[in-house]
């Protein structure tokens, strides 16, 4: 069995899998639970500011008879007194010393306040703090969690203060919730932090009844925007980690990151560290199934490990990270065209449909010579010369490896397209284009 | 037309020979096998793993299966049951995790034993070995019978550190897997490659071996720290009526022994069948019979079809490989002509009070004797207790239950002698005798032989509390 020890700046982790600061990590109880069934660490439910919670704290996102594929919340930071959540915390590093435990907190924009907080956790014994700069509802009205986090300057400033007393490490945690996270992220590297942990939730209204015309969620009569979360944001959760993880200055500065958001199993757990991050959180899928989770997740992993021959995590984080790219630096000469197994396909036709509606009309209906004689019913063809490689087709077939994207090679030019705007800046201009086109036996129908 | 979605070829005349004994349901494809695992709820202490005699965390392995951890899938099967590769296949599903589903109610169940069947064969086909023999402990049992119970009991001590010696009388191990299952619910490779597996734990397995015989009992239990008796039924008895030695008639069990072991097309069998019994022999039977190409098949039993102990889908199986039942027909004489079977007598019952069994006795109907003509009589009418062995085993203080099964303690598979445990059919006097039952005795048994021996709790039967309890 592989090795799932992580070093998170110094503190180690027996495995990447934390609890995030959400509900399951709300208690000494359920904390000690979960690290007794295999959970790594946690990352306390953040304490801080006096809170009132309403009913009604969830909204979620059913699809075609699967439940919760999306989650979003109006639950507020922990509503349970401190000093009760500093005695569990205490308590629970006491008994699992060599789990990680990780405190959340938010407070109102004070320096004393931050300040005096964070020496409170620091009597606990806890392994570090995380900065709750993004919670999207009932705080930040309030001028915390997003409210910060929307702002660098406030995230520098807060990172600051917090840094000048903390003796563990800082985790800042990041909202998506802004136009390019890779700005308050460069303002925790100049605020000194630790860390990074990404995603928090994202300001979702998850739907409205068509009978009661009620906002879900609904508390009271009345709804508003709420934090998604759940397997549906893991997308954008990936973009935004890749996108904070390839920045040079976060690079230079060495942070490591904790992921977030959408990650249910230990696949997606994979893809994650994948992309830069060196510790996941999870909150969405121990909502719907419970702790237990953490076992598929420990030994799926340890299993991938051992068939790609990891010996340790960090053999792999970040290892896809240098493939992250911008569109300007792909090849224009890298091609493909769909082919289709005749062998496999079912005749559902929902790639020619695909082909023909939503994409470049190369799929051909065709009675074809199968076995030396013609079959009965038309079969799905791809006219490759006029095939895009746009991949469509691959997508909605609903048979595995029936439909597959084959290299060729048309002689096309290998050039990305900001090599060739510096090189033939004209092609800027259509008939320019048309004439590189032509060169570069480029054939749009 | 892809692979995966050919319609079944379901008419037996249509198939070859070797076509109708291969296993009746088709391996799940991984992609059936995915979204079957993603309809799955992966409860909560859920009632399919209760329903399970072996326990079985079912939502997880299952789990797994979707999440693309195949390997750990089948590690969790084979944690609560050494022969899930078996169970997967026999196991009377409806009447245990299937029936206890909660999409039963207004979903289909899960179809968890083919999901299992699904990991057991991927860990099969990639070899992978899962548990290490324990560290020797210096303790010696010998397991009497390779069936389900023997072979469960002899891996669960083995990984426990013992030093484990099956003895077989067979030619093969791995009882009535081996010999007795038929081939389209279980081929006899599935068996022995779990006999295998439980070989590679450490476990040596001496067959063609009797014990009264080639070995004395007495030596057994003075050179072994434990006896571990799995030792299952004998053949089926006597009809005890007239014409039982015609040529025709024969042993039921042996004749699915037959179309486990022998080559298919060198099976004897009648044109016109009549099987005697309506349990799960005689189903086997039966089936077997119309597969190997009898063309009348007729399953004879004095009871109705309240009463017959097959399972409903055994019984619906049979019905549509065109075996016709007659309930309430009393078979009172085999009647032959030159030595060979030419019919069966017949008495027609009605259902009269109900018997020591609770179950409606049933009484014949005066002047109803017919015969029903046919060349092969099967009797499948239960198996004979082993009455030697019982005696031998009383000259230990072993005591025996009124039926004719080894009296043992529930919670530990322990008989009157301190060394000498049992499970499986041999013990089963009460309740189902199936193979996951006699799984669970091995297991019992080895954890009570552990903490005899060792003095300790097996650390197999470990399991998660929460640290505190919950917030107030």
């Amino acid at each position: 069995m592989a090795n799932l020890e992580i070093d998170f700046c110094g503190i180690k982790s027996p495995n990447p899998f934390w609890l995030a600061s959400a509900p399951p990590s709300n208690s000494a109880y359920q904390v000690q639970k979960a690290f007794s069934q295999g959970w790594g660490g946690a990352v306390w439910k953040t304490i801080g500011a006096p809170v009132l919670n309403v009913c009604n704290r969830y909204g979620t996102i059913d699809y075609k008879g699967q439940k919760i594929i999306g989650l979003n919340n109006v639950e507020l930071i922990s509503d349970r007194p401190i000093e009760l959540n500093l005695r569990e915390i205490k308590e629970t590093k006491k008994n699992f010393p060599n789990h990680t435990v990780i405190v959340s907190v938010m407070v109102e924009s004070k320096k004393e306040a931050w300040q005096e907080v964070i020496k409170r956790v620091e009597d606990t014994g806890a392994d570090g703090f995380e900065l709750n700069f993004g919670c999207p509802h009932g705080m930040s009205e309030r001028g915390m969690g997003s409210a910060m986090g929307q702002v660098p300057e406030y995230t520098c400033m807060v990172t600051e203060w917090v840094m000048d007393v903390a003796t563990k490490p800082v985790i800042v945690k990041l909202t998506p919730n802004v136009t390019n996270i890779v700005e308050p992220a460069r303002a925790a590297v100049k605020g000194r932090a630790s860390a990074l942990s990404l995603i928090n939730t994202i300001n979702s209204i998850m739907g409205v009844d068509l009978d009661s015309f009620e906002i879900k969620p609904n508390v009271g009569g009345k709804g508003g925007h709420g934090g998604y979360a759940g397997h549906a944001v893991k997308p954008i959760a990936l973009h935004l980690l890749s996108a904070v993880a390839s920045d040079p200055e976060v690079q230079k500065a060495g942070l490591p990151i904790s992921g977030i958001g959408g990650i249910e199993t230990w696949r997606d757990a994979v893809e994650f560290m994948l992309l830069g991050s060196t510790s996941v959180q999870v909150c969405t899928a121990v909502m719907h199934w419970g702790f237990r989770i953490v076992e598929d997740m420990i030994e799926g992993m340890s299993n991938w490990m051992d068939d790609k021959g990891f010996k340790s995590c960090h053999d792999f984080i970040g290892k896809s990270l240098p493939r992250i790219s911008n569109f300007g630096d792909f090849d224009l000469g890298f091609q493909t065209v769909a082919r289709i197994n005749p062998d496999k396909c079912i005749h559902c036709n929902l790639c020619y449909i695909a082909c023909n509606d939503a994409a470049h009309q190369c799929i051909d209906m065709k009675s074809l010579k199968l076995n030396g004689e013609m079959t009965a019913s038309l079969q799905p063809v791809v006219r490759e010369e006029d095939c895009v490689g746009c991949d469509l087709c691959s997508k909605v077939c609903p048979v595995d490896d029936c439909i597959s994207m084959v290299q060729i090679d048309t002689g096309r030019p290998h050039i990305t397209w900001n090599e060739l705007t510096k090189s033939r800046p004209e092609v800027l201009e259509w008939d320019k284009m048309e004439q590189y086109r032509k060169e570069a036996n480029i054939h749009i129908h | 037309m892809a692979e995966h979605y050919k319609p079944v070829k379901y008419k037996a005349w249509e198939l070859t020979l070797e076509e109708r004994f291969q296993e009746y349901y088709p391996p799940l494809s991984e992609r059936e096998a995915v979204l079957e695992a993603n309809r799955c709820l992966y409860c909560h202490d859920a009632p399919c793993m209760v329903a399970c005699p072996t326990h079985i965390d079912i939502p997880t392995f299952i789990r797994k299966i979707a999440t693309g951890n195949t390997k750990g899938s089948a590690r969790t099967i084979l944690e609560a049951n050494l022969l899930g590769a078996t169970c997967s296949r026999v196991c009377p599903v409806e009447e245990l995790c299937e029936g206890a589903c909660v999409m039963r109610h207004d979903h289909k169940p899960i179809t968890i034993g083919r999901l299992q069947r699904y990991a057991m064969d991927y860990a099969q086909e990639k070899k992978i070995k899962f548990f290490e023999a324990g560290k020797p402990n210096g303790f010696k049992v010998a397991v009497v019978g390779t069936g389900p119970a023997g072979l469960s009991c002899a891996g669960e001590l083995a990984k426990l550190g013992f030093d484990v010696t099956c003895f077989e009388k067979k030619k093969m191990a791995g009882g009535l897997s081996t010999y007795g299952i038929v081939v389209f619910r279980e081929p006899v490779e599935v068996s022995l490659a779990e006999v295998k597996n439980i070989e590679d734990l450490g476990v040596k397995i001496k067959t063609e071996c009797t014990i009264g015989e080639d070995i004395k009992f007495e030596e057994l239990i003075e050179n072994y720290d434990a006896v571990f008796f799995g030792v299952g039924l004998g053949s089926v008895p006597d009809l005890a009526v007239p014409g039982e030695d015609l040529e025709g008639v024969v042993d039921g069990l042996d004749f699915i022994e037959a179309t486990k072991v022998d080559k298919l097309d060198s099976i004897k069998f009648g044109n016109r069948i009549a099987v005697i019994g309506a349990g799960n022999t005689g189903i086997d039977c039966a089936t077997i019979a119309r597969r190997l190409g009898a063309e009348r098949v007729t399953i004879v039993y004095r009871r109705s079809e309240a009463e017959m102990p097959a399972y409903h889908f055994e019984y619906q199986f049979a019905l549509g490989e065109g075996v016709s039942f007659m309930f309430l027909t009393q078979p009172v004489e085999i009647v032959g002509k030159d030595g060979k079977v030419e019919g069966l007598k017949c008495l027609r019952m009605d259902l009269g009070e109900p018997d020591h069994s609770g179950r409606r006795m049933p009484v014949p109907a005066k002047g109803s004797e017919f015969v029903i003509p046919c060349d092969m009589v099967i009797k499948a009418i239960g198996q004979k207790k082993h009455t030697d062995l019982l005696g031998k085993l009383a000259e230990f203080g072993v005591k025996s239950t009124k039926n004719g099964y080894i009296a043992v303690a529930d919670d530990t598979k322990r008989s009157d002698h301190p060394k000498i445990f049992a499970g499986g059919d041999c013990i089963r006097s009460k309740g189902e005798a199936s193979t996951v039952a006699a799984v669970q005795d091995g297991k019992v048994a080895a954890a009570a032989i552990y903490r005899q021996l060792v003095g300790a709790p097996s650390p197999n039967e470990k399991h998660i509390e929460p640290v505190l309890s919950p917030v107030k």
